[in-house]
């Protein structure tokens, strides 16, 4: 594990950028502890204030620094996502795996569901649901349903993976010892499928993420809590762009660029590392 | 190659299946925004008559409770739930989705449908515009891989692709609009000016007033396809067929458009098609953000006005649209994929 992080940081930039963006993500989520104002009080500095050394991404026409509002907002996105991805990945590993190793009806039934998902337009089934429970949504429900709609891709890839690991002589020889058919999926499979499931998790991450932002930019979120996107609606509801104060809009795009950049970096330099070619050259032998 | 090459048995079979498939989308679709609202807690009726209410008319009771009956009767809140489903099917049918609330009573769906073609026209031309010069790109990059300008391009494809598009949007914007102002702010045509789409001048200023949100989505859109398509070609190149044409001679561009991205195509259309199923809720923010009169506007509109049965009818005509988009694009696989009519 460790040689395998030395490893990447040595040889993939990517990777190095990836990480440089998780210790800073992990730095403004710690810095929210040590916040001088409260994210959503408004008038505790100076309104309107370009950025400057002391309001380090300016000030908000509500008079909220924009720097300290940022970092509760990357954490509840943070937090939003992760939630949100570990929660579709348990839907996604279970139909995935058991939908491969399984096959015949149970596979035909799981795939026809999983494909409609897949091509389901989730956005508008996001409006509506927020358009109408706008009030009782609180961002664990809203995690709960975007997982409910957000695993059908992934749980292909993980089935793709275990058609062909179910073909393996140890697949076999597993069933022959009598081995329960759970115990085959999560002890024996598993370990194969776990790199997919890494990176495919941080693109759920990104885009649960993203989805709230849509959302919250349209104002269809808990608006006192402050995310990427209601920090860009609370902009757009001021018209900060028209009244000239751009910094307001630019902080969270700026974080936003800066975060999902470095994680999708993060998920294709491991997605690299899974192809064993790559790590046949860093080893130094020949691709 | 005759339609009657094309149109043989296994594509009839072919034909079926996607037929079943789309239908079933549809069906779960429109059956989750049929379930959604009447498992909600709140009722788009009773919001309505609240909201009436705190703007402080002074309403008799007795013309409340009509109204209650008679916006029921419009929403198709009468019934029996198994009755609400089956005659919400029969409206749907009609293409009745009732009454848009802040342009009461015109029709839902006639609204729909005048802010249909901004989306359609700004989505489809990026999409495809993105779609091919990513292919393009990627083609190359994949054949020339190892070169400096690929790398360049594969860091560049890397960065952008997981920027979300309208993150993308307010970035072009605070430059291009604030920074060097070189391109409006809002709007998708100048103020005043007739919508007549047989006028040069409105032509060129919707024109003008597209590039922006048109140059976001075509940026963000590029990577993906840039990168799909570098990784499939660079495993067709190892191939034997195209070594062997190389060493017969074929002209290299011969081998790159002909042999070798003619074979990578075939992901990259189902993935068109998929992109194209998402034209109808994929640029709101960037409508929103550039005040076009499209759906995303519209949807916006909606949301802060509470009309109901205009997000259901986005919601509705989304669902639709997308499978529908998604099934011809696979009705159209067999004219480029000689295995699915042949087989």
């Amino acid at each position: 594990m460790i040689n395998a992080f030395k490893g990447l940081w040595k040889t993939s930039g990517y990777f190095r950028f990836g990480i440089v963006t998780l210790a800073f993500s992990l730095t403004m989520v710690i810095l929210t502890f040590f916040a001088p104002y409260k994210p959503m009080e408004s008038y505790v500095v100076a309104p309107d204030q370009p950025p400057s050394f002391d309001n380090w991404f300016g000030t908000t026409s509500r008079g909220q620094d924009l720097f300290w509002q940022m970092t509760f907002a990357l954490r509840n996105s943070l937090g939003f996502g992760i939630i949100t991805a570990f929660l579709s990945r348990i839907i996604a590993i279970w139909v995935g795996m058991y939908s491969g190793y399984k096959g015949g009806w149970l596979d035909k039934f799981l795939m026809s569901i999983n494909d409609s998902f897949v091509i389901m337009p989730v956005l508008p089934i996001l409006l509506l649901l927020n358009f109408l429970l706008r009030d009782q949504m609180n961002w664990f429900y809203m995690a709960l349903m975007m997982a409910m709609l957000g695993w059908a891709w992934d749980a292909r890839l993980i089935r793709s993976q275990v058609l062909s690991l179910k073909e393996r002589v140890f697949s076999e020889t597993a069933v022959f010892c009598g081995m329960p058919t759970r115990k085959i999926i999560f002890k024996e499979h598993m370990p194969y499928v776990l790199p997919v499931l890494f990176s495919t998790t941080i693109n759920n991450l990104l885009w649960s993420i993203g989805m709230e932002v849509t959302l919250s930019i349209l104002g269809l979120t808990n608006l006192n809590n402050p995310t990427i996107g209601v920090v860009i609606f609370w902009a757009n509801q001021h018209q900060a762009m028209i009244s000239g104060s751009w910094w307001w809009i630019a902080a969270p795009v700026l974080v936003t660029v800066f975060v999902f950049t470095g994680l999708y970096l993060l998920s294709v330099s491991l997605n690299e590392f899974i192809d064993p070619r790559t790590r046949l050259r860093m080893k130094g032998g020949a691709a | 190659m005759t339609l009657k090459h094309v149109f043989n048995k296994s594509f009839g079979k072919y034909l079926l299946g996607r037929l079943g498939q789309t239908v079933m989308v549809i069906f779960i679709g429109i059956t989750i925004t049929f379930i959604i609202p009447r498992l909600a807690p709140t009722n788009p009726v009773e919001q309505k008559i609240n909201q009436m209410m705190v703007s402080g008319a002074n309403i008799h009771p007795e013309a409340i409770k009509q109204f209650r009956e008679a916006m029921n009767d419009l929403y198709g809140l009468k019934g029996t739930l198994l009755e609400q489903y089956l005659s919400f099917w029969g409206r749907l049918a009609k293409g009745d989705l009732g009454p848009s609330i802040f342009s009461f009573p015109l029709p839902a769906s006639q609204i729909i449908m005048k802010s249909m073609p901004w989306t359609i026209g700004l989505l489809l031309s990026t999409s495809i515009i993105s779609w091919l010069l990513g292919n393009l790109l990627g083609g190359l990059a994949g054949y020339q891989s190892g070169r400096r300008w690929t790398r360049w391009a594969e860091l560049a494809a890397n960065s952008i692709r997981p920027i979300p598009y309208y993150i993308f949007a307010f970035i072009l914007l605070i430059v291009f609009c604030f920074l060097i102002p070189l391109f409006p702010t809002l709007g998708a045509y100048d103020r005043g000016m007739q919508e007549e789409w047989l006028n040069p001048a409105f032509l060129l200023s919707v024109l003008h007033h597209t590039f922006l949100p048109a140059m976001s989505l075509v940026l963000t859109g590029i990577g993906g396809w840039l990168l799909g398509m570098r990784a499939l070609v660079s495993n067709i190149i190892s191939e034997d067929y195209v070594q062997y044409a190389e060493v017969a001679g074929v002209k290299k561009k011969t081998i790159l458009y002909q042999y070798v991205m003619r074979n990578a195509m075939l992901p990259q259309i189902t993935g068109l098609g998929l992109s194209l199923g998402g034209i109808f809720s994929g640029a709101l923010i960037t409508e929103y953000v550039f005040g076009i009169p499209g759906m995303g506007q519209l949807s916006y509109r909606a949301i802060m006005g509470f009309d109901y049965s205009l997000i259901m009818g986005i919601s509705i005509f989304s669902i639709v649209g997308v499978s529908i988009s998604v099934l011809i694009v696979d009705l159209l696989y067999p004219i480029f994929d000689p295995r699915v009519r042949l087989s």
